[in-house]
């Protein structure tokens, strides 16, 4: 009689007890557009889009800002920020839904290209929400044992992906890349995340027409501009039904996430939402009842809405102006195209 | 069920909550946009919490024709029903 085989035993990946956030950093494209400038193309006025939006001026990147340029200068200050040298990085995650390429995923071109060995790197599409679903990957890659020091980096060039001439777009979208460094804690530095999709309302926010409707050879279905020529897709979306959304689906979302970090309103000192519509924004506030001390992140007004990469550069700016510091307590919320979302309470780097 | 009277009081501290306008000016004449100064987003924001607190649902297409307070207060009192 044989002895009967013992199943093997895998050994276990060891991570970190914690993960938290050791630095930020981000990259703002040189041209800066005001609303004026969009007013060329759309029948509007500078106060309608500043009290409905509170936007005044979001920049677009120029031709050599590419989502990977824009995503290693966000990364590099990032990486100086934590103190933290490229070839450390064993992970690489990188947030659009603007990178005109879709293969091979830009992550790879960008972890090589800021001098990262050889890590794991991958893009994650989800939309708006995309900083804090690559965040909480980050956490668990952290924590799980499979990278030490992880790069998460929200990038987006949605001028590429704007209508011109569509009035309920046009003034919305900005483009820019935010990153930061995750790494490993000795105490809890990230909550739980809250996070979901609500694939019900899919049609709410999408791009105009799928890729392949360039390929059929007919033309004459697709949309045109005023001088008649096919437009290039472009982000479209029900604007009302995505602001309901927003004010009342989302501040429940936030809220969870505040409970499932057992952090009451009182003791934050930051909240970073999404920079989707200044208005959003007022709304969450009355509805978390976030007390006076609480800074709250504006930097949609001269930055528009850079769906992945607002929350990193809401928290770059919140920190660099001194409205917030290090060690702060932050509820940050994504939300957008899917719908998703994702909501978390983390210490600030 | 809430009646007339209550709704306009309900719809009244809504407005004012969200827009500012004293309570006494929401009457059932005046125009949300025109005479209250509630704009289409503060109105997303007026049926929202008009939903909840008189337990109707008033969807998006429908909210478009909401112009005035009574317009609202008729649209309550019909889907209470
Ligand atoms: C885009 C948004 C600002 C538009 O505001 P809105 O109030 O929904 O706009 P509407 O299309 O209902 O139009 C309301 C009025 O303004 C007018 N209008 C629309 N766009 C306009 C513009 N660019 N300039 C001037 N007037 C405009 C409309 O004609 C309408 O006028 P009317 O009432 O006389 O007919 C708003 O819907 C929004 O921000 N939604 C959330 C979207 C979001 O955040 N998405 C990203 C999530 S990641």
């Amino acid at each position: 009689m044989t002895a009967q085989r013992q199943p093997a035993k895998i050994q276990p990946s060891k991570g970190a007890p914690y993960a938290r956030i050791m630095g930020v950093g981000g990259y703002r494209p040189v041209r800066v557009v005001p609303n004026e400038v969009i007013l060329e193309h759309i029948d509007s006025s500078d106060e309608w889009i500043r009290s409905r939006s509170g936007i005044a001026s979001r920049h677009w990147a120029g031709p050599e800002e590419t989502v990977a340029e824009m995503s290693i200068a966000a990364a590099g200050k990032a990486l100086a920020d934590a103190g933290i040298a490229a070839e450390d990085i064993e992970g690489v995650i990188v947030a659009t839904v603007s990178d005109l390429k879709q293969t091979p995923a830009v992550a790879t071109e960008i972890a090589y290209r800021i001098g990262a060995g050889k890590p794991a790197a991958f893009n994650v599409s989800a939309g708006c929400a995309g900083f804090g679903y690559g965040l909480t990957l980050a956490k668990g890659m952290v924590v799980e044992g499979s990278a030490k020091y992880v790069l998460v980096i929200g990038v987006e060039r949605l001028s590429d992906l704007t209508d011109k001439e569509d009035r309920a777009t046009a003034f919305l979208f900005g483009d820019g890349a935010g990153a930061v460094v995750v790494g490993p804690s000795d105490v809890p530095a990230i909550g739980p995340t809250v996070w979901g999709s609500e694939g019900d309302k899919s049609e709410t926010i999408k791009q105009t027409v799928n890729w392949d409707r360039f390929r059929i050879g007919d033309v004459s279905q697709l949309p045109v501009d005023s001088r008649g020529e096919v437009k290039f897709p472009a982000l479209t979306q029900e604007g009302q039904a995505v602001f309901r959304w927003a004010v009342f689906e989302m501040a429940k979302v936030a809220q969870q996430a505040l409970d499932a970090s057992g952090i009451t309103a009182d003791q934050l000192d930051a909240f970073i939402p999404h920079q989707a519509n200044m208005r959003i924004i007022d709304s969450m506030i009355k509805a978390l009842k976030l007390p006076e001390h609480v800074a709250v992140a504006r930097d949609i007004e001269t930055t528009g809405n850079t769906s992945a990469a607002s929350i990193p550069l809401a928290m770059e700016r919140l920190l660099a102006t001194g409205q917030a510091k290090s060690g702060d307590t932050a509820l940050v919320i994504g939300f957008g195209a899917g719908l998703v979302y994702a909501a978390t309470v983390v210490t600030l780097p | 069920m809430a009646t007339q009277e209550e709704i306009v009081e309900g719809l009244a501290n809504i407005v004012n909550e969200i827009a500012g306008i004293p309570v006494e000016d929401v009457e059932l004449d005046k125009s949300f946009t025109d005479d209250l100064d509630v704009d289409s987003l503060s109105m997303v924001e007026v049926v929202v919490a008009a939903e909840e607190q008189f337990d109707v649902k008033i969807p998006d297409d429908d909210v478009k024709n909401l112009k005035t307070v009574g317009d609202a207060v008729d649209y309550i009192l019909k889907a209470q029903a």
